[in-house]
């Protein structure tokens, strides 16, 4: 009889306790939620995409397997982080860094007057009308930057905006894989 | 006054008779499926029912059947696509998965981190059934 | 000025409320007789203050004072009047406002109009309020001050959410708040009643009103929300496991077992424990509830501008709360001591099982609402929707469902197994018969949870008007008609519920103007879509015109509206309400050649939903001015116990 009297007591007690645990460290923690992409040590998936500028030759995903470690950066003309994100580009591009661009759901006229007011860092640049690169890579949203070695594996994702302030990351990414 | 109003009103509804080229999305329209049904019903329940368990990667949280969102509306077309041509389901919820982890599914998977949702049900109801009856039985006890 | 004098109000209220919880303990501790004859006093006074408080704020609103921090950030003066109103508890701080608010009112009038109980414990709940009061106030004062002014003053304001400006939103949150708060009284007289030691029969029948009130408001702002989520947010959907959502429920879950409790303790004085531990617990949830909307710890559609800091203010003040009251109840547990006996086949123990249900219901909300959270916390992300909470709380439900069709005809503390199962045996006939209907009658292949939930309903209908089976229809109490009512609106609500899962039918279709589509039998054309304007928004409006065997039955004008302040698209759908169901109609985005998108839904019996859920929260009502009605003190006697009678 004494047992099912402190049950009575227990179980909401332990309830409570659990309950205050999981809401303190949740407050504790950083409250966005961002959605890795799984592919990391996988192969990028082989993919032909057409031409997304008048100035840059197409990007087609076995061209990322050319031996040499490359940035390949996902923006669009309509993303507004992308302008932010652009002299950073800029400086890598210059600093030798090999950078392919995918540009989502855009229109080739956009995407080239894009590239005429922010810079254009890169070698190749594919147009994914349909989202299906991002698919294809685990990638949920612009901008993002995949950092693939010369097998085309995909190695480190960065998810939004490259900052001056993770230019170190990325340069220390592409070493390890093996620049 | 209102004369200037009532022309910017209807300025601003004959733009919107324009496609969108809003600031902050696509300017493409939708992909060819991402609101057309499959032709054959079966199918396109089949695609139903799995989009309604896909979460949508840019909302808050809803799924891909329930957002205007262009990568919902990408996927939704992927997804009817892919069942048109044969896949199954469970294959594309799979490779979903293998892309973006199990937070794309709300159906939960197989995943041992999701085990203890599964046995809350058992546990709490055989909990509460045993506390039902031993304190049935308790109370026959008490009576005799 | 208006600001000041609200603000003001409310540091005297909050100062009112530190004296209540002094001279509440004074008296109750001490026995101090001046104290005890001013606490009643002081919460009234308190009541009128805030009150005061929220009507100032208000007043601001609807003069759109701009040099108002709140006003300038929430409301605009294009904005139409209700919307101006409605506004003010339409954001964080104006929320917090009405909570108080309606606490301090309901303070007062548990001081002005509780006779049920004896003096000490009156006092004792009133001081229990003080105390939760307390901890609100500081959080209003010092986290989030409604009445902040802006200066230099805004020129106009931000605007208001446009999918918060509909009628919808003028009674979903004050219903919901005055359960919650409602519930914060049930929590009080529990704390009172365990100070006290006078938990018992008369306790019960002082607790009840309250608890029926709480209930009713929480049943009504819950099944309002959720009508209007389906036919705001344009996607058809009624309830999806978000947080926001499940925190709604969760107080309601612990309060539908309290009420449930609170009978059997005022019938039988028995489960004495269980009474206090679900208002405890059910207050609990409301205040879980609270911080799970404005911590923004979990991700939903529906979160209020979220801020850690003011999560963490909320953690503390439930914190104390509920681990006072635990404390309270392990100290004071011996001497709730055990009530009068009853055998497994009576109505009690079916209560008993039925509180167990609906814990587990609740405690699997609970878990499933958390459990991201947690797995975040180890690494991984997952996401539990509708898939996991339907597939573990239907069945439950329908479990409860079976519990139902036994429980209220049962007789209390004991009945004899033959007569109960020769009274069942009409629901249970019920639920074949439909069970083989439904199987023969469906145009497709029908899932086993909504087969299974249409046979329960049908047994639960059949059920319900048991107890009035061979009475005399004029003489049975009020409060009997609640409960079959009640009983009967949840048979209505999981048919519909069921029935919407179940039959549904869904077109998508890219429309020229002069496209006929066809659903369901009905036939939907698109004749033209024209631009629009309204007060603060331009829109394009669809004329579609349906007709039903070549008969025109209606228009509808579905719009795609766009809000200028702040600039937002919306969706306004039609629903065109026929006897069996409704057809749900939207128009989308304008696609190239001159088409437009339309999404044309056909949902049978899926306003059973709401209608079920009114006939539940009607019931209570019924209940609760029988119980008054019948309990109103007469001062020689005290009321007899209900146990007297066999069906009550």
């Amino acid at each position: 009889m004494k047992m099912k009297r402190s049950l009575i007591l227990w179980v909401p007690l332990g309830a409570y306790v659990i309950f205050l645990a999981i809401a303190s460290l949740g407050l504790n923690r950083d409250q966005q939620t961002v959605i890795q992409s799984r592919m990391i040590g996988k192969a990028v998936p082989p993919l032909e995409m057409p031409a997304a500028s008048s100035s840059k030759p197409t990007l087609s995903t076995r061209d990322l397997a050319n031996g040499k470690p490359r940035l390949l950066n996902i923006f669009a003309s309509w993303c507004v982080p992308c302008i932010a994100e652009a002299p950073v580009l800029m400086q890598l591009a210059q600093q030798g860094v090999p950078i392919d661009g995918v540009a989502i759901r855009d229109a080739r006229a956009d995407v080239d007057q894009f590239l005429t007011r922010h810079g254009n860092p890169y070698e190749r640049i594919g147009l994914d009308a349909r989202s299906t690169l991002q698919f294809y890579m685990g990638s949920s949203g612009v901008p993002e930057t995949f950092v693939v070695d010369g097998k085309g594996i995909i190695r480190y994702q960065h998810i939004g905006v490259i900052g001056p302030q993770d230019v170190d990351t990325i340069l220390q990414k592409l070493r390890e894989a093996g620049a | 006054m209102m004369r200037l109003l009532t022309a910017l009103l209807m300025a601003l509804s004959v733009a919107m008779l324009a496609p969108q080229s809003a600031s902050a999305q696509s300017a493409l329209p939708p992909a060819p499926y991402a609101n057309r049904q499959l032709d054959d019903p079966a199918l396109e329940a089949k695609a139903s029912a799995l989009m309604h368990t896909i979460r949508c990667l840019t909302c808050q949280s809803q799924s891909i059947a329930d957002s205007d969102a262009s990568m919902a509306s990408d996927m939704r077309s992927e997804i009817r696509e892919r069942i048109a041509a044969g896949e199954d389901p469970e294959a594309i919820r799979a490779w979903l998965i293998e892309r973006y982890g199990d937070w794309i599914s709300y159906k939960p998977t197989n995943d041992p981190i999701l085990w203890p949702l599964w046995a809350a049900p058992v546990l709490l109801i055989s909990g509460g059934g045993w506390l039902a009856y031993s304190r049935m039985r308790r109370r026959k006890g008490a009576k005799a | 000025m208006i600001a000041e004098a609200g603000l003001a109000a409310l540091w005297l209220a909050a100062m009112l409320a530190g004296l209540q919880l002094v001279l509440a303990w004074t008296a109750v501790a001490q026995g101090n007789k001046e104290a005890l004859r001013l606490v009643r006093p002081v919460a009234v006074a308190q009541g009128v203050l805030t009150g005061g408080a929220m009507v100032a704020l208000i007043a601001l609103f609807l003069r759109s004072d701009m040099s108002v921090y709140l006003v300038a950030a929430n409301s605009h003066s294009m904005k139409p009047f209700i919307y101006k109103f409605a506004g003010a508890w339409g954001n964080h701080e104006g929320s917090m406002l009405l909570w108080i608010a309606v606490m301090s009112a309901s303070g007062a009038a548990v001081a002005l109009f509780e006779r049920g109980l004896d003096r000490r414990t009156h006092i004792a709940t009133l001081g229990a309020q003080a105390a939760i009061s307390i901890g609100f106030y500081a959080f209003l004062l010092l986290a989030s001050n409604p009445f902040k002014r802006l200066n230099p003053a805004a020129a106009d304001g931000q605007g208001l959410n446009p999918l918060l400006q509909d009628p919808g939103l003028a009674f979903h949150p004050p219903t919901l708040y005055l359960g919650y708060v409602g519930l914060s009284v049930a929590f009080s007289f529990a704390v009172g009643a365990l100070l006290t030691r006078e938990v018992n029969a008369r306790f019960a029948r002082a607790i009840r009103p309250w608890v029926l009130g709480a209930w009713i408001l929480l049943t009504f702002g819950i099944a309002a929300g959720s009508y209007w989520a389906y036919y705001e947010l344009g996607w058809g959907g009624w309830w999806f496991w978000d947080p926001v959502e499940n925190a709604s429920l969760m107080p309601w879950l612990a309060a539908t077992a309290l009420l449930h409790s609170v009978s059997v303790l005022a019938a039988r004085d028995a489960l004495r424990a269980w009474t206090i531990m679900l208002a405890v617990v059910a207050f609990a949830m409301s205040m879980v509830g609270t911080f799970l909307v404005r911590s923004g710890i979990l991700t939903s559609v529906h979160a209020f501008a979220v801020d850690p800091t003011r999560g963490s203010f909320i953690l503390a003040l439930l914190g104390i709360y509920i681990g006072g009251a635990l404390a309270l109840f392990a100290l004071r547990v011996h001497t709730v001591n055990e009530g009068a006996p009853f055998d497994p086949l009576s109505r009690e123990a079916m209560l008993v099982v039925n509180n167990l249900l609906l814990c587990v219901i609740l405690g699997l909300v609970l878990i499933g609402t958390l459990y991201p959270l947690l797995t975040e916390m180890l690494g991984t992300s997952v996401s539990v929707g509708p898939p996991y909470f339907n597939a573990v709380i239907g069945p439950v439900t329908l479990i409860m469902m079976c519990f139902l069709v036994i429980g209220p005809s049962l007789r209390w503390r004991r009945d004899d197994p033959k007569a109960a199962l020769r009274r069942t045996a009409p629901a249970v006939i019920a639920a074949v018969v439909t069970f083989g209907a439904v199987l023969l009658l469906a145009d497709r292949p029908v899932g086993w949870l909504p087969l299974l939930g249409l046979t329960a309903a049908a047994a639960v209908a059949v059920a319900s008007v048991a107890p009035l089976w061979k009475r005399n229809l004029l003489r049975t109490p009020l409060f009997t008609y609640g409960m079959v009512l009640a009983h009967l609106g949840v048979a209505v609500s999981v048919a519909g519920m069921a029935s919407e899962s179940a039959f549904s039918s869904e077109r998508l279709a890219a429309a020229a103007p002069g496209d006929s589509f066809e659903i369901s039998g009905y036939s939907v054309k698109l004749e033209k879509v024209m631009p629009i304007a309204g007060p603060n928004w331009t829109a394009m409006e669809a004329s579609l015109v349906i007709s039903r065997d070549g008969r025109v039955i209606a228009t509808a004008k579905p719009q795609a509206r766009f809000f200028s302040d702040p600039p937002t698209p919306t969706n306004e759908s039609v629903q065109i309400t026929r006897w069996n169901g409704q057809l749900y109609l939207v128009l989308g985005e304008a696609l190239e050649n001159g088409r437009w998108q339309l999404r044309i839904w056909w949902k049978p019996f899926v306003t059973l939903i709401w209608g079920g859920a009114a006939m539940i929260a009607l019931g209570g009502v019924l209940a609760l001015i029988g119980r008054v009605r019948r309990e109103r003190p007469k001062p020689d006697r005290a009321p007899a116990l209900d146990g007297a009678q066999a069906l009550a």
